[in-house]
């Protein structure tokens, strides 16, 4: 039988193995990792249609990750969704005139928050709401939209061009 | 007739291998607290299970890795969609890939050495000898057993995920060039601790089951060369049909 001590440093070394590749499942694959260390403060933006955003997505300005959707909830007294923002403190000079959009990053990607600075003197603090917003861009909607002109295309083909091109002027 | 009669026999003596093995399972943990009370002997079987076994953890996860790396790949850039592979590929190594494969790896390497080890003791009357001197042989052989399997199978389980993550960034981003970047974070931003959950809580049940499948057949092995080798197989057999019955359960359980 092999000596205690080296039984010892291998387990040990096999531990530490384990608990290293936790720590880096845990810090380098997941999307907590931006679970914005520091101080960070709190905005909300109110949305007609948050499609699939979720907790957790990213808030950018510029393609730069400055916070995350902290939750997502539904206000019935306006028949909004309400998105609260968290945002890093080291980025305190949002202006409050800036634009929320709800974006997909590629075809299929993930929704994320873009905020667009505005012009105001002013900037963003805890509880503040950004007024201007973009809701989320509903792929299925266009597509239904497609489907229904196709439809009628279908029935009367002289008329077919006529709405269509109505809808995309819209 | 004798074939019915067969059959509700074999039914019978599977119940009764549940029951005693059930059974079994409240012994050794009726002794587990004690076991603690050297930890020495712990120590020395998660070194037997765990770091041992870490070469064939390791080599196959770069290779389960890879081999994902080039189907996903090959796959996703059928939609021109190949900066997925990150999530495609962890998400599979997360959640069932690595803990699957390290179970059945680790009731091939671990498990098979348990059963037969303590089989031979069985066999060779070593247990036996233990009882006359008072020496509990649950306590002293197979409660430490068991658990340095149920300790070391959640710490092989993340090392396999890891190196495998490895392996598909090395064919995905190394070999056919998926952009790095959109690689590492379409991985974070679909990928959540919730997942990472799933895979190690995957991983603690496998190891209690497979370890526990190794000790009650080494324990109650035939004291014979034959009993012994019979023993070895059952657990290998056994415990990869419930890896797989169990994994089921618990995608089921938390999807």
């Amino acid at each position: 039988m092999r000596s205690t001590r080296a039984v010892e440093i291998s387990t040990g070394l096999f531990v530490l193995l384990g608990f290293a590749s936790l720590f880096f499942l845990v810090t380098q694959i997941t999307n907590r990792e931006l679970a914005i260390s520091g101080g960070s403060y709190q905005v909300n933006a109110q949305f007609e249609n948050v499609g699939s955003l979720k907790p957790g997505a990213a808030v950018s300005m510029a393609g730069v990750t400055i916070g995350r959707v902290d939750s997502i909830g539904y206000d019935q007294q306006i028949y909004k969704a309400v998105v609260k923002l968290r945002i890093s403190s080291a980025y305190n000079r949002i202006p409050t005139d800036s634009d929320a959009a709800i974006m997909t990053s590629g075809l299929l990607g993930g929704q994320y928050i873009g905020i667009t600075a505005g012009g105001a003197e002013e900037f963003l603090k805890e509880g503040d709401r950004i007024e201007l917003v973009q809701d989320a861009f509903v792929l299925e909607n266009l597509i239904n939209q497609l489907f229904a002109t196709f439809a009628r295309g279908s029935g009367d083909a002289s008329k077919a061009n006529e709405p269509a091109a109505e809808e995309t002027k819209q | 007739m004798n074939l019915l009669r067969e059959l509700l026999e074999n039914l019978r003596q599977f119940i009764a291998t549940i029951g005693a093995t059930t059974l079994f399972l409240g012994r050794v943990l009726a002794q587990v607290p004690r076991a603690f009370l050297r930890p020495g002997l712990i120590i020395e079987q998660v070194h037997n299970a765990g770091a041992l076994s870490l070469v064939i953890i390791m080599t196959c996860g770069l290779f389960v890795g890879a081999v994902l790396g080039l189907q996903g790949y090959d796959l996703l850039q059928r939609f021109g969609s190949e900066d997925a592979l990150g999530t495609a590929a962890a998400l599979a190594l997360v959640k069932e890939l690595g803990p699957v494969v390290t179970a059945l790896l680790f009731a091939g390497r671990a498990g098979t050495a348990l059963a037969s080890e303590i089989g031979l003791m069985r066999a060779t009357d070593q247990l036996t000898a233990m009882e006359m001197m008072a020496v509990d042989p649950i306590r002293r052989v197979v409660a430490p057993r068991f658990l340095g399997g149920v300790l070391a199978m959640p710490l092989l389980t993340v090392i396999f995920i890891a190196i495998g993550i490895f392996g598909v960034q090395v064919v995905g981003v190394q070999l056919f060039g998926v952009d790095s970047a959109s690689f590492w974070s379409q991985m974070r931003s679909s990928v959540g601790v919730d997942d990472v959950y799933e895979g190690i809580i995957k991983g603690c049940v496998f190891g209690f089951a497979c370890s526990l499948i190794a000790v009650y057949e080494g324990y109650t092995a035939t004291p014979t060369a034959e009993g012994v080798g019979r023993a070895t197989t059952r657990t290998v057999v056994t415990s990869a049909v419930l890896t797989l019955i169990l994994d089921y359960m618990l995608t089921a359980l938390m999807l």
